[in-house]
């Protein structure tokens, strides 16, 4: 009874053409696909240098770095201090940023959502606007802003401001394009206004959702604030690509952990804000 | 005729009236508080970050005259008045963002490739031994909270100026974020297939490769395209830091005050970047319909 079946292969073959033929045109098509990307990777290494003496003898170097940053320290409490001071400069860019870029976005989604905005060319623009700023990135536009109140924290909080106002206006746009349109329907059938219908038609449903994207870029930004001192811009960065370029890795180390431990905390924070704001079950949606 | 709205006796009406009045006050005060809490946050940030705002409106004028600038020649034409002056670098530039594109192709497929590995042993589902999950986890999120500029930065000592730094670094950032993505994929796919795999005695790898690969692919690959967008956009920031790319002439020209180079580079870097996020998104939603086919 246990004794093996015999197959028919013949028959299942006639049965079932499609498995066994040659492989379909869209697999066809996907292994050539995947053909042309490896060689593209493959030319893309010889081309950036990656099959020379440079990436062996920077592996090389890259051990003795890692291994001179061990253990992290700071050197010597003047620089915890400073260390410290910066940091604190770092989230107060990011939280002034972030904040600024929400109170301008807000208006600017309402003029880029389908349901506020009917005139078309003006949403038209206010989009593209949008997305030129978005597709410049964080660093050049502390660039710009350096050019015009000079260098520190200030230009960092601007530059986290219009690249953000970007990203919010493209958010914000589309969560107030996603409302329930009755409440508003309810309020200018009531004699109120435009201004009141989005004030107390649309601004009251978005609000916890426009919230809870804010309170998550502003952990997003903390990330991106620590990098813009590079350019000059504030912030921790600064010490932190003084201490790469200077060789002090042992600072480098602390800083980076002195990083990694503010964006967790901040994470922490702002999810638990977050939970408060929206409920817990909304974060699966 | 009667109105239909029910009026309640005064006496009935007064201690309702009471509690909303209460319940309002409470809300309000509650507002009151976080406002208060923001406002005082706000102080104490632009203490820290040295606002200074009658600085920014003194100096607004030259944002704007900045903006200005950028769109003129040196001789005091609108650059689209004479492309062949604004573009005098063309050759140079289109180089350079061939190899920023580049940079950001062999980042991405390198750290595809490696979080496609690190996925299969960091979801909680499949995972062959639990101290390697934790690790790989622990490795992954290391990876993509360390700013990919400061993993340039480091690279650049060690390995040179130019775009091998860039690259590295942009693939160990990538191999973080992705490997995470990956692994939630994994986590979601049906485990029966892989079940069925393995009842028939096969090794770990094989269950993988033919219960829970076919499930995942599609998304892997989306998840990819997604991230070579954003990592067009960081090429071409790398070379602010030395790592390669266009970024290194648009930091020249912005410090040097070229202001028609630098608009130039940066309607390259916006038309390149749309163009890629177009095509990706057209990708990814023929992938998404392949999906939906089979």
């Amino acid at each position: 009874m246990a004794g093996r079946m015999k197959v028919d292969t013949a028959a299942i073959r006639s049965r079932h053409p499609h498995y066994f033929g040659p492989p379909a045109r869209d697999r066809q098509v996907l292994m050539l696909a995947g053909a042309a990307a490896v060689i593209l990777l493959v030319a893309a290494m010889a081309e950036l240098g990656f099959f020379g003496a440079k990436l062996i003898g920077g592996i090389d170097k890259l051990g003795d770095i890692a291994v001179l940053m061990m253990p992290p320290s700071p050197g010597d409490w003047a620089h915890v201090r400073l260390y410290l001071l910066s940091l604190m400069e770092t989230i107060a860019i990011s939280f002034l940023g972030t904040l600024l870029a929400a109170v301008i976005a807000l208006p600017i989604a309402l003029l880029a959502a389908r349901n506020v905005t009917v005139q078309r060319v003006l949403r038209f623009f206010t989009r593209r606007s949008l997305d030129i700023i978005r597709s410049v990135d964080i660093l050049i536009w502390a660039l710009i802003w350096i050019n015009v109140v000079g260098l520190g924290p200030f230009a960092g909080v601007l530059a986290i401001m219009t690249s953000d106002i970007g990203n919010f206006g493209k958010l914000f746009s589309e969560a107030i394009e996603a409302v329930d349109r009755k409440p508003r329907e309810g309020i200018v059938a009531s004699g109120g206004g435009a201004v009141l219908g989005i004030r107390f038609g649309i601004l009251p449903e978005v609000f916890p959702v426009l919230a809870s994207q804010v309170l998550y870029f502003f952990e997003s930004n903390t990330r991106s604030a620590t990098i813009i001192g590079i350019v000059g811009a504030g912030g921790i960065g600064l010490h932190l690509a003084e201490a790469i370029r200077t060789l002090e890795l042992q600072q480098v180390s602390f800083i980076i952990l002195l990083i990694l431990v503010a964006v967790a905390a901040i994470d922490v924070v702002s999810n638990q804000l977050r939970f408060a704001l929206i409920g817990r079950r909304a974060r699966l949606a | 005729m009667a109105s239909p709205v029910v009026h309640l006796p005064e006496a009935q009406l007064r201690p309702l009236l009471a509690s909303y009045d209460a319940a309002v006050r409470s809300r309000r005060f509650h507002s009151l508080l976080v406002m208060a809490c923001i406002v005082a946050a706000i102080g104490l940030s632009s203490v820290s970050a040295e606002v200074d705002l009658a600085k920014f409106f003194g100096n607004l004028g030259n944002f704007t005259s900045y903006i200005w600038r950028l769109f003129h020649l040196d001789n005091g034409a609108w650059v689209w008045a004479d492309p062949v002056e604004w573009y005098w670098g063309a050759a140079r530039w289109l180089r350079l963002l061939g190899e920023t594109l580049l940079m950001a192709y062999v980042g991405t497929a390198l750290g595809a490739i490696g979080a496609f590995f690190l996925a299969f042993l960091a979801a909680a589902n499949v995972a062959p031994r639990p101290w390697l999950r934790l690790l790989v986890r622990r490795f992954c999120e290391l990876c993509r909270t360390v700013p990919q500029l400061v993993f340039a930065l480091m690279f650049v000592i060690a390995f040179g100026l130019g775009p091998l730094a860039g690259v590295l670094a942009m693939a160990i950032h990538t191999l973080g974020a992705l490997g995470k993505l990956f692994a939630e994929v994994v986590e979601n796919i049906d485990m029966k297939p892989v079940e069925g795999v393995s009842a028939t005695g096969a090794h770990w790898t094989a269950a993988m490769r033919y219960g829970a690969l076919p499930q995942t692919l599609s998304n892997f690959v989306s998840y990819s395209l997604l991230r070579f967008e954003i990592n067009v956009r960081e090429a071409a920031v790398m070379g602010f830091v030395g790592a390669g790319g266009i970024g290194m002439d648009l930091i020249e020209a912005i410090r040097k005050f070229y202001y028609s180079d630098v608009s130039a580079i940066l309607l390259m870097i916006v038309v390149t970047v749309a163009v890629i996020d177009t095509l990706t998104s057209m990708a990814r939603h023929r992938l998404i319909g392949m999906e939906e086919r089979h």
